[in-house]
């Protein structure tokens, strides 16, 4: 919800899409519009492009520190709760081994850190994605529907600091083999 | 030109120097008044070390035709030429087999396994004749599926004939049960019958997990080289590093995790028998041998490639590498020399000279295999997936 610009019928304007028939001219834009400050902006394609991540200027995931932190806290997790079953809650004498032995709890430690990592990755993904998302504005163009099949676009939201109507249509024109339409909020 | 006559000459020093070292080594075992003991194993270690990354480097090549992998191919050369090193590990198998098993095996001395009943109920396995006997198929399988895999894939660099890789592929299952069967029982011959009495289930995967580990840190070095050399410039991109570097964390966890099995089981059950081998290499300056292995073969290069920016930058990760090369020489130090009752520091001198000796003979047969071949599969179907290959 911005409320600055509208569409032509007057809806509130969510984007811009432009649509490409192929990569080649689908990268080349992506590094335009990179290259011309916008940071609202997403490319959506049927399958996995190799050099979109560069030519949208897309950092790297912060996701591992997570899964690290949540590695290093399950570490511990599993530590503590055999440390404290152990010796502290219940302790029993097996096999004439110490209350607290470290080679008996190092698969648990392991298995401790690897569902905590594992569950922070699964989880961390979906935050850091927005996800679940239940509605999603570009689902209102008819166009957009191919981007699960044969077709690539470029959407620049309206809420994008650099955006403005005139200016941003004016790129995506400019750029090879586009197509542009607005899409409502 | 210049540099390809450098290149050349410094293969033929390399092979000249490894010679000498190893024949000093001898004859200074031969001659020294109680040093024979000390060659032996020092030869030994020093031979199944360069024997461990050979193996690795034939089950990279039988792997990558199994999975058909693409991205290896541009990689693959490489591992071919270490496999084939597998002749030169025959001829220095030789003396071992001749005259260094009564020093080193406990059960290759008749009179003293008359007395033991442990090894007289083995010795239906563990005999002199029937020890050649094994090692020459060892050998045969190793030489012969190295031999074939390269002289197939160098086939391919003059016909380009893609019927060729099929056969490859169909030759690599059989030979990689081949493979399997023959690392697991010459891990058991060569390193694990030291202490006859002794005997783990898991030993030879151990002995494979250290192998390949060892071969792909060296696989990585060796890449390195042939860039600086000015070679495989473009070929050699910033991904396959990556996926090396991937492999190498794989392995140093699945090494810790096969080390670690193999000793929660004997810590459990706690039996004299099995904990007496874990005993020797925790007593005295063993142990700082065995935590230098905890520390150092596992958790410095977990944490060192546990990130993607170490797998993707050459200079990282070669130091990483080389670290790893150096680990697993410790690793086979400490798997071979302490059921003869010797401290572990200082070590003799002859595990570096002999360990040298065996390097620079190493580093001259690469050289030779490669004088005459092309550094890569050059009609390798996949080769162009390969050099564009990119990470997702």
């Amino acid at each position: 919800m911005n409320g600055r610009w509208t569409t032509a019928d007057g809806a509130p304007l969510f984007g811009l899409l432009a649509e490409f028939e192929d990569v080649d001219a689908l990268i080349e834009g992506a590094q335009k519009v990179r290259d011309a400050g916008y940071t609202k902006w997403d490319a959506h394609t049927p399958f996995p492009v190799h050099g979109l991540d560069d030519a949208m200027g897309i950092r790297h995931t912060k996701l591992s520190y997570l899964v690290f932190a949540a590695g290093v806290f399950g570490v511990f997790a599993g530590l503590g709760l055999q440390w404290w079953t152990n010796t502290v809650d219940y302790p029993l004498i097996i096999s004439g081994k110490p209350f607290f032995a470290l080679p008996a709890n190092i698969p648990v430690l392991f298995e401790v850190m690897v569902l905590f990592a594992a569950a922070a990755a699964f989880v961390g993904m979906l935050a850091f994605n927005n996800l679940p998302l239940w509605y999603h504005s570009l689902f209102k163009s008819r166009r957009f529907l191919r981007a699960t099949d044969d077709r690539f676009f470029i959407s620049i939201e309206a809420r994008d600091p650099k955006f403005d109507p005139r200016a941003t249509r004016a790129l995506l024109t400019s750029l090879r083999g586009a197509a542009v339409e607005e899409v409502e909020e | 030109m210049f540099l390809e006559t450098l290149a050349g000459a410094s293969f033929r020093i390399a092979g000249e120097i490894g010679a000498l070292l190893l024949a000093g080594s001898a004859l200074a075992g031969l001659l020294v008044e109680g040093a024979a003991p000390h060659f032996w194993r020092a030869y030994l270690v020093g031979f199944a070390y360069f024997l461990s990354l050979s193996l690795g480097a034939l089950f990279f090549v039988l792997l990558q035709h199994l999975t058909r992998s693409a991205w290896s191919v541009v990689l693959r050369r490489l591992a071919e030429g270490i496999a084939a090193n597998m002749g030169l590990l025959a001829i220095l198998s030789v003396p071992l087999l001749l005259f260094g098993l009564r020093s080193l095996y406990p059960w290759a001395d008749e009179t003293l396994a008359a007395h033991d009943p442990l090894v007289r109920a083995k010795s239906a396995y563990l005999n002199v004749p029937f020890f050649w006997v094994r090692w020459a198929v060892y050998f045969a399988v190793w030489t012969l599926t190295a031999r074939w895999f390269l002289n197939r894939s160098v086939e391919q660099d003059r016909s380009g004939d893609v019927d060729l890789t099929l056969r490859m592929e169909r030759a690599s299952a059989p030979a990689m049960v081949l493979f399997a069967f023959t690392t697991t029982f010459a891990a058991f011959d060569l390193l694990m019958s030291r202490d006859p009495h002794w005997y783990s289930t898991i030993y030879g995967i151990y002995f494979f997990a250290g192998g390949v580990l060892g071969f792909l840190a060296l696989l990585v070095a060796a890449a390195c080289v042939t860039q600086r050399a000015g070679r495989m410039q473009r070929m050699i991109t910033a991904e396959h590093y990556h996926d090396l570097g991937k492999l190498l964390f794989a392995f140093t966890v699945f090494w810790a995790y096969i080390a670690f099995s193999q000793y929660m089981l004997i810590w459990y059950a706690d039996i004299p028998e099995e904990t007496g081998w874990y005993l020797k290499r925790q007593s005295e300056t063993w142990a700082w041998v065995s935590l230098a292995l905890l520390v150092g073969h596992f958790f410095v290069p977990f944490l060192a490639l546990l990130s993607r920016v170490p797998k993707r930058r050459k200079k990282m990760l070669v130091q990483v590498a080389l670290w790893i090369l150096a680990m697993h020489a410790i690793d086979l130090y400490y798997l071979a020399v302490p059921d003869s009752g010797v401290p572990a520091l200082p070590p003799h001198p002859f595990y570096f000279t002999v360990f040298l000796g065996m390097a620079g003979l190493s580093v001259a047969a690469a050289g030779r295999c490669f004088r005459t071949r092309s550094l890569v599969p050059e009609k390798d179907p996949r080769l162009q997936e390969s050099i564009a290959f990119e990470n997702a």
